[in-house]
Order: structure tokens, then C-alpha cells, then sequence
């Protein structure tokens, strides 16, 4: 125990510096990109020179870029995102307001990808070079082949348009005042697309991992002395090949997680999710920095935290991972 | 002017409808009215700001013009175009220094307040003068609203103004706003720009972010029997490719400001139950421009200038790039303006070998490569369209030998890029025309206009003839001798080129069958839908 809290100690010391350096490399970025809030503004608007300084000195962009940073981390130093000018509200009620949705979104396509995934790769690599291992390889590689938005309109087309068996998009029911359990099936049905279409593209990668893992296992000491042992083809399989085999998905899980939030813009854009990923395309479009630097600290804090997740459970299922590091 | 509307309903064919200035007031689908029901719309992007006191934009007016209203709206066959709302009757007086608009009786706020004069005054003075950003340059010399009773308020201005103008500009530049609501604290920060409170049709109900935003209906709305609708909902729908699923699946009966591609209209267009609508925004039309850098020397020569415009076919970019749902461009002012436009000015029909000619003359002979210049061209990004035809420009230039490199920015550098640092050679852009060349059509190609202000003159033009011209009919107070000016106007910038106009278009609806009283307006989908309902 002693152990974990050494390693989670070090973890949140280092992610300071992590974050720290996030946050000044993406405002670097964001003040490198032609163009700010006011020049994205008014291309809807239109409007005078007058106008235009007008609404500079209201967003404080008259201000130079280096007081601009240090105000937004001196800020931060007070826990402040600061306030969005795009929806003229403080940027945590908004990412706020985000959040449980793409965490929703994300939780919900890894489970299916891992899940199934893993499933399907202990299916494929009981049997390694079977017809039904192509088979699944074949599909599983297509699928990580397609892209993301092609893939969600391709189901939102079969299964909303033709069908009609599910919604098109939108996380519930407009304007429906639904509450407890009904709100959360309403919710449940229109995240089945959504969750398919990026969970479906990831899952090839558990699955490949998974089967090779398992190839890998067949060939060690402990499953020969399993089957001298006469245990079933079943018991071998599940308990021992398997068991082995998932390690290293484990630590995809992790790394994954921050691949899903990229992919999650597109399926959110796609089926008009109403998340992290499409708010964060909206604040480049709009060039507006402070919300985009708090939806980029939040992404990297939850990136860290997922990590720091597997790295405990890694700790627990292998005692000498944990060790080496809380060690040295 | 091939088929600008195209659809499979037969009333809406004929190619004279871009035209249509006066045309019948309500489409006759065979259905009788019905109240009540939820309207659901695909909306693209979703205003933050939804004043449009301050904000006078399509993408705010088409959520809250159904809630705030303005003086007066545009209309098919009112005088001089206009229909009233807020205000029964206007009247500007013989000196150009003031205007009458006598109030609607017995109009209440959504908060139950009584609607009056001393609102108008307010919006006017403190709203659409110094922060609007259209009204800073119309009302620019606007000094005081006198309110000698309730229902009457008088415009004072400074210097004689035209009343053409004031009148032109009341669709888009008079929504009142509540004094009693906003006389506290500062205007920018008022809760109620994000929640509006007005006299219109429907209530504002509620705005989930990335969701929703939901209109009620207002009962205790001015106009008789109206609204027919319970409840608009606008769906926030950012792929456009959804738009177009949404209404095939049922779950939207709308989708306005063509958020159906053009290239889906033909297939959606035979879709049981729904219809495509080219008619509803003969007030909003855009104009095709390329915008041209006088800085450059070859740019600044009129030849290059006149053989440009005759490289390009006008006819192919309506056909192909706006699949005929465009018509092509004589000048500054769009053919489909009942008041300015003239056809009377100088045309540089398509001619390859004439182009090639005056280049030739203008001593930009063809090097070894087969090119004579090269040059930066920057379409702009906020339409799929002004984005091709910058792709068919680059061709049509290359025919002359002029070696075209495009950029593509996204719009808030494509904005800087253009109208504040100048790095451009050519520019696609997309003005818009607003009902009166002075409100923002002569910025444009006016001198002297500041650097960093969008959609103006930034090419470095200078002409003081056209100056001169366009200060003569800023002050010129009768109607008929200030519409001649700006049709000698069209003459001269179609004469001189400071850009050249190619195409004017407009957006399309489309709607189930359900959906009545649709386009019954030039400005219908910024209008208030008071009469809008959903048959059974």
C-alpha cells in the first residue's frame, strides 16, 4: 500500500510540470495561429473599425501576449479558468457542462472496444491460424481502416434513416423533460451510434494485441506444464493464455485513452454530441484561447489520471512493475 | 439566369423568380392553418449573443427576430417593400433631418411591461448608434428621439439623411429592445442578450449548449390569432451531411440558410413528403466577388484588371459551382434589387483570346513557362462555394497565363490575412447586400476606409471620382435622384473594376409538406413566423 502512494506521491509532483509546460506550449501555439477572438467574430458580424477596438479592449486582446499568460496563470494559480468569450461564461461551467458527456462517450466506446476486443482476440487466438482467426483479423483491420465519420454516417444512414431504429444524434430527447430512469434509457439509445462508431475503429487494436499476446503464450513453459497437468483446452485457455495475454492491453487502455478524445471530435461532430471534442473545435474556430487552453488542461489532467489508474491496477496485477519503479 | 429554383413543385419554377419583387404574398400550399405544434429546425452554429439590437446578423436574426421585432419588416408587395411591425406608419420629413414612426398600440414585452416610445429612443440611442454593427454607420448621425407621447417617436439627425436610407435599413437595423430591462448595468453584459426579452411571437425558452435552443409561443402576442405555433425548436446540427438525414428520418421538419448542401437537393428533392424552397431570402442576397489588390502593379492596371473579367465564364460558375441556384453579376447592386439595380453598365462577356489580348497589350507578355504573373488568391472558407470557385478561378487564370497560387485559411485567418495585413493578390469573398447600397455595399470600394475592417474596401482603391460620387449620394435627400447616383454607381464600378461582381445567390429551405407559410416574405427565415404552422 505504502507502495501505490509513493508511486501516486511522485505522479502528481511530475504532473505539475506536465501541465505546466501543456498549457504555455498550447497558448504559444494558439498565439502563433493568424487571426484572434475578434477576427473570428466578425466574420459573422461585420462591423467598423470602431467596433473592432471596441470589442478588443472589451476580450482584452489590446493587452500584449506576455501579460496575457501571465494573467491566465496567475489565474489558474487560484484555480480560475478565466472566462470564455465566445459564451461570455466562466470556462469551467462550460467545460463543466461538457464533460460528463464525453466521459460517457469515451468510457462507454472503450468498454465496447476493450470489451469485445479482447473477447473476440481470446476467440481468434485460441485457435491461431484458423479460419475463423483470418476471418476476424481481416474484419478487425478493415474496420480500424475506415474513418470515423465515414463509419458514423454510414450507421447513421442504416440505422436512423432507412431503419428508423435509432435516433440520428443529439445526446437525448429535445426538450423532453425526461428524469431518472427514463432520461438515462433515453440517453442509453442515443448513444448506441455514437459509441459504435468509435468504438468499432479501436477495437481491431485490442483485438490484434490480444491475439498476438496470446500466440505469444501458447508457445511458454506454464501452459506445457498446464496440459502435462491434463487441465481442459477451455481452462488453459481462459485461465492461462488469456490471463497472460491481457497485461499489455492493460497499458494500451491507458495510452488509448487519449486517442479516443482525439477521435471523439469527429463522432461528435457527426452525431451532434454535444461534448469536449466539438467544443474544442469550436473554441480554434473561434480563437478563443482561454477556453480552448481549459479544455486542453482538462483533456491532459484526465489523460493523467487514466494513467495513473493503470498504472496502480498494473501494480496490483503484476507486483514487479510496481516495485521497480516505487523502488528506485 | 438559369433556373435560380429549381424544385418539383411546378408554383415554385420560373426563371423570373430572383426577380420577384412583388410576387404573391402567401404560397398557396392546399392546406388550411392549424394551431399549435413543435416546429423542429436544423440550426448550423449557434450565436452566443442573441441581441439583435447589438448583433445584426442572419445567424442571430434566425432565432431571435422571432422574438425581438423590429419597426418594420420586408415585404413581398408593401410600400416601397416594407410591412409594418412595431411601428404602423413612418414618415421622413422634406430636410432630411428627422423621421416620424408612429408606434403600435397596445403592445406588451414578453414580461408584461407596455411596449413605447421611450423603448424605441433607447434602442435607437444607446443600442443601434454606438454599438450595432451596422447602426454605428447608418444612424452614425442620428442625435436625438423625441417622444412626444407614447406612440410616437421623432428621429433627429444631426445632417440631413435620406430617408431612402432609414427605410431601407429597418429590416435588418430596428429591433427594439426593452429600456426597462437594459437601462441597468452595462448594455454588453445585460443576462437578457443571452436570453431575450422582446415583443415577438414567441418567448425565449431555453439554450442547451451544443443541444437546442427552445421558443415558446408568446399568448399574449399583438397580432390576431397569432402565433399558429406552440413551440420552435432549433436542433444544433454542426455536419451538414446530418441535416439532410435528419429531415429524410422525420426528426426535423426545417432546415433554412441551405444547411442541405446543394449537392443533396436534387435527390432530397424526391423524398415523399418533403419540398425545396428557393424563395423566403430575396432580401439576404450574396454576392459573388473576386477582391482585387490595387498594391500590386499589375492589378493596378485596368487591362489586367478587364481581362480577368473576361476570363472568367459567369454562365459556367452559376451552372457548375452553384448548380444553378445563383444568378450571374452585373455590378455592385444584385439583379434582384427592386429599387437600385441597373443592367445598364459596361459587361465583359466570357472571351478567352480577348483576355489574352489585353494582357498582351498591357506589355504581361507570356514568359517560357506560358505564364505572365503569378499571383496569391485567397477564397474565403465560409461557404463550400466561394471555395470551388476560387478552385475554378485558379483554372480560368491559367487559360490567360496567369499562374494563380491558392491559400486556404480558415475564417478567422482568412479575415486577418485580407482586411488586416493585405497579403493577397486576388480575393474570393461573399458580401452581402443589404436592401440599400449605403448600408454596406459602397464600403466596398470607398477610399479611406481604416485598415482591419471586414468585407471593406482593403485592396488599396482609390478613385475620388467614385468618392465623390458616393458622398454626393450619402446626402442626396430625394429618392429618385439618389437611386439615379447609385445607378451611375454601378456604371462606374462596373466601368473601373475595383472588383469584379461574378454571381449572386441566395440560400434554400427545405421543408416537409407539412410545414405552411413558408417564404411568404424576401426576408423570411430572419422573419418572425407568426404565421407559420404545421398542418396536421
Amino acid at each position: 500500500m505504502t507502495r501505490t502512494l509513493t508511486l501516486v506521491r511522485r505522479r502528481l509532483v511530475g504532473s505539475i510540470f506536465v501541465l505546466l509546460i501543456v498549457v504555455i506550449g498550447a497558448f504559444l501555439l494558439l498565439e502563433a495561429a493568424p487571426g484572434d477572438a475578434v477576427d473570428a467574430y466578425i466574420v459573422s458580424t461585420g462591423g467598423d473599425a470602431g467596433m473592432i477596438e471596441l470589442l478588443r479592449h472589451r476580450w482584452g486582446l489590446d493587452q500584449s501576449e506576455l501579460t496575457r499568460l501571465a494573467n491566465y496563470l496567475w489565474a489558474l494559480l487560484h484555480l480560475d479558468l478565466g472566462r470564455s468569450v465566445t459564451f461570455s461564461r466562466p470556462i469551467r461551467d462550460v467545460i463543466l457542462e461538457r464533460l460528463p458527456t464525453t466521459l460517457i462517450l469515451m468510457v462507454s466506446a472503450t468498454a465496447l472496444s476493450f470489451g469485445l476486443g479482447s473477447a473476440l482476440g481470446i476467440y481468434a487466438g485460441a485457435r491461431p491460424g484458423s479460419l475463423r482467426d483470418r476471418f476476424l483479423s481481416v474484419a478487425s483491420l478493415a474496420l480500424y481502416a475506415v474513418p470515423g465519420f465515414w463509419l458514423g454516417l454510414v450507421l447513421i444512414v442504416i440505422f436512423a434513416v432507412d431503419l428508423r431504429w435509432l435516433p440520428i444524434g443529439g445526446i437525448e430527447t429535445l426538450a423532453s423533460n425526461k428524469t431518472g430512469l427514463d432520461r438515462a434509457a433515453d440517453i442509453a439509445v442515443h448513444l448506441v451510434l455514437p459509441v459504435s462508431a468509435l468504438g468499432f475503429i479501436y477495437l481491431a487494436l485490442y483485438l490484434r494485441m490480444m491475439r498476438a499476446g496470446m500466440a505469444e503464450a501458447w508457445r511458454q513453459d506454464f501452459v506445457l506444464a498446464a496440459r502435462a497437468r491434463g487441465l481442459s483446452r477451455r481452462r488453459i485457455v481462459l485461465a492461462h493464455v488469456a490471463r497472460n495475454a491481457l497485461l499489455p492491453l492493460v497499458t494500451m487502455l491507458g495510452l488509448q485513452s487519449a486517442q479516443m478524445l482525439g477521435g471523439s471530435v469527429v463522432i461528435e461532430s457527426v452525431f451532434a454530441v454535444p461534448g469536449l471534442g466539438r467544443l474544442a473545435q469550436e473554441a480554434v474556430a473561434a480563437r478563443d484561447t482561454p477556453l480552448l487552453l481549459g479544455i486542453i488542461l482538462t483533456s491532459a489532467v484526465l489523460v493523467i489520471l487514466i494513467n495513473l489508474l493503470v498504472d496502480i491496477a498494473y501494480a496490483f496485477l503484476d507486483p514487479r512493475v510496481g516495485a521497480s519503479e516505487a523502488g528506485t | 439566369m438559369s433556373g435560380f429554383t429549381i424544385s418539383r413543385r411546378t408554383m415554385l419554377t420560373g426563371p423570373a423568380m430572383l426577380l420577384a419583387s412583388t410576387a404573391m404574398p402567401t404560397l398557396g400550399w392546399a392546406q388550411t392553418p392549424k394551431k399549435g405544434g413543435r416546429l423542429v429546425l436544423a440550426a448550423d452554429s449557434e450565436p452566443r449573443n442573441l441581441n439583435p439590437a447589438i448583433v445584426a446578423s442572419n445567424g442571430v436574426f434566425f432565432i431571435s427576430s422571432k422574438i425581438v421585432e423590429t419597426l418594420a419588416e420586408a415585404s413581398f408587395d408593401g410600400k416601397d417593400g416594407l410591412a409594418p411591425r412595431l411601428a404602423v406608419s413612418w414618415e421622413g420629413a422634406a430636410d432630411g433631418l428627422s423621421a416620424t414612426f408612429k408606434l403600435r398600440d397596445g403592445v406588451k414585452w414578453h414580461d408584461g411591461k407596455p411596449f413605447t416610445s421611450a423603448d424605441v429612443a433607447f434602442s435607437a440611442l444607446q443600442i443601434w448608434k454606438p454599438l450595432q454593427n451596422l447602426g454605428r454607420t447608418v444612424f452614425k448621425d442620428l442625435s436625438a428621439v423625441d417622444t412626444p407621447d407614447d406612440l410616437t417617436a421623432v428621429f433627429k439627425f444631426a445632417k440631413p439623411t435620406p430617408f431612402q436610407l432609414i427605410r431601407n435599413a429597418l429590416p435588418a437595423l430596428s429591433s427594439v429592445v426593452p429600456k426597462h430591462v437594459y437601462e441597468v448595468g452595462k448594455i454588453e453584459d445585460n443576462p437578457a442578450n443571452n436570453a431575450p426579452i422582446g415583443t415577438g411571437p414567441f418567448k425565449f425558452g431555453e439554450y442547451k449548449a451544443g443541444q437546442y435552443y427552445r421558443l415558446t409561443k408568446n399568448t399574449d402576442y399583438w397580432g390576431k390569432d397569432e402565433p399558429y405555433l406552440d413551440e420552435i425548436i432549433y436542433q444544433v446540427l454542426p455536419d451538414r451531411t446530418s441535416a439532410a438525414a435528419a429531415l429524410e428520418a422525420e426528426e426535423i421538419q426545417l432546415a433554412a440558410f441551405s444547411a442541405v448542401p446543394l449537392a443533396d437537393l436534387d435527390r432530397i428533392s424526391k423524398v415523399p413528403g418533403l419540398k425545396v424552397i428557393t424563395k423566403g431570402y430575396e432580401g439576404l442576397t450574396y454576392q459573388l466577388v473576386v477582391e482585387i489588390n490595387h498594391r500590386r502593379k499589375e492589378l493596378a492596371d485596368l487591362k489586367v484588371r478587364q481581362a480577368i473579367a473576361h476570363a472568367i465564364d459567369k454562365d459556367f460558375v452559376v451552372k457548375t459551382v452553384f448548380l444553378g441556384y445563383a444568378a450571374t453579376a452585373t455590378g455592385p447592386v444584385p439583379k434582384n434589387d427592386p429599387q437600385f439595380y441597373t443592367a445598364d453598365v459596361p459587361t465583359y462577356p466570357f472571351d478567352v483570346a480577348k483576355a489574352n489580348a489585353l494582357l498582351d497589350q498591357a506589355g504581361y507578355r507570356r514568359g517560357a513557362d506560358g505564364n505572365r504573373f503569378s499571383l496569391k488568391l485567397l477564397p474565403a472558407p465560409y461557404f463550400n462555394e466561394t471555395k470551388q470557385f476560387g478552385d475554378y478561378l485558379r483554372q480560368a487564370l491559367a487559360a490567360v497565363g496567369i499562374d494563380a497560387q491558392l491559400v486556404n485559411n480558415d475564417s478567422a485567418a482568412h479575415i486577418k490575412a485580407v482586411y488586416t495585413d493585405h497579403a493577397f493578390d486576388l480575393a474570393v469573398g461573399p458580401p452581402v447586400f443589404r436592401g440599400d447600397p449605403a448600408i454596406w455595399t459602397t464600403i466596398l470600394v470607398q477610399s479611406g476606409i481604416p485598415d482591419g475592417v471586414p468585407f471593406s474596401n482593403q485592396g488599396g482603391y482609390k478613385n475620388p471620382a467614385l468618392d465623390a460620387l458616393i458622398a454626393k449620394a450619402s446626402e442626396t435627400l430625394d429618392t429618385a435622384a439618389r437611386t439615379d447616383l447609385y445607378k451611375e454607381f454601378q456604371r462606374q464600378v462596373a466601368a473601373d473594376l475595383p472588383l469584379i461582381n461574378v454571381a449572386e445567390w441566395s440560400f434554400i429551405s427545405v421543408a416537409s409538406d407539412k410545414v405552411g407559410n413558408i417564404a411568404n416574405n424576401p426576408r423570411w427565415a430572419v422573419s418572425n413566423w407568426a404565421d407559420t404552422y404545421l398542418a396536421g
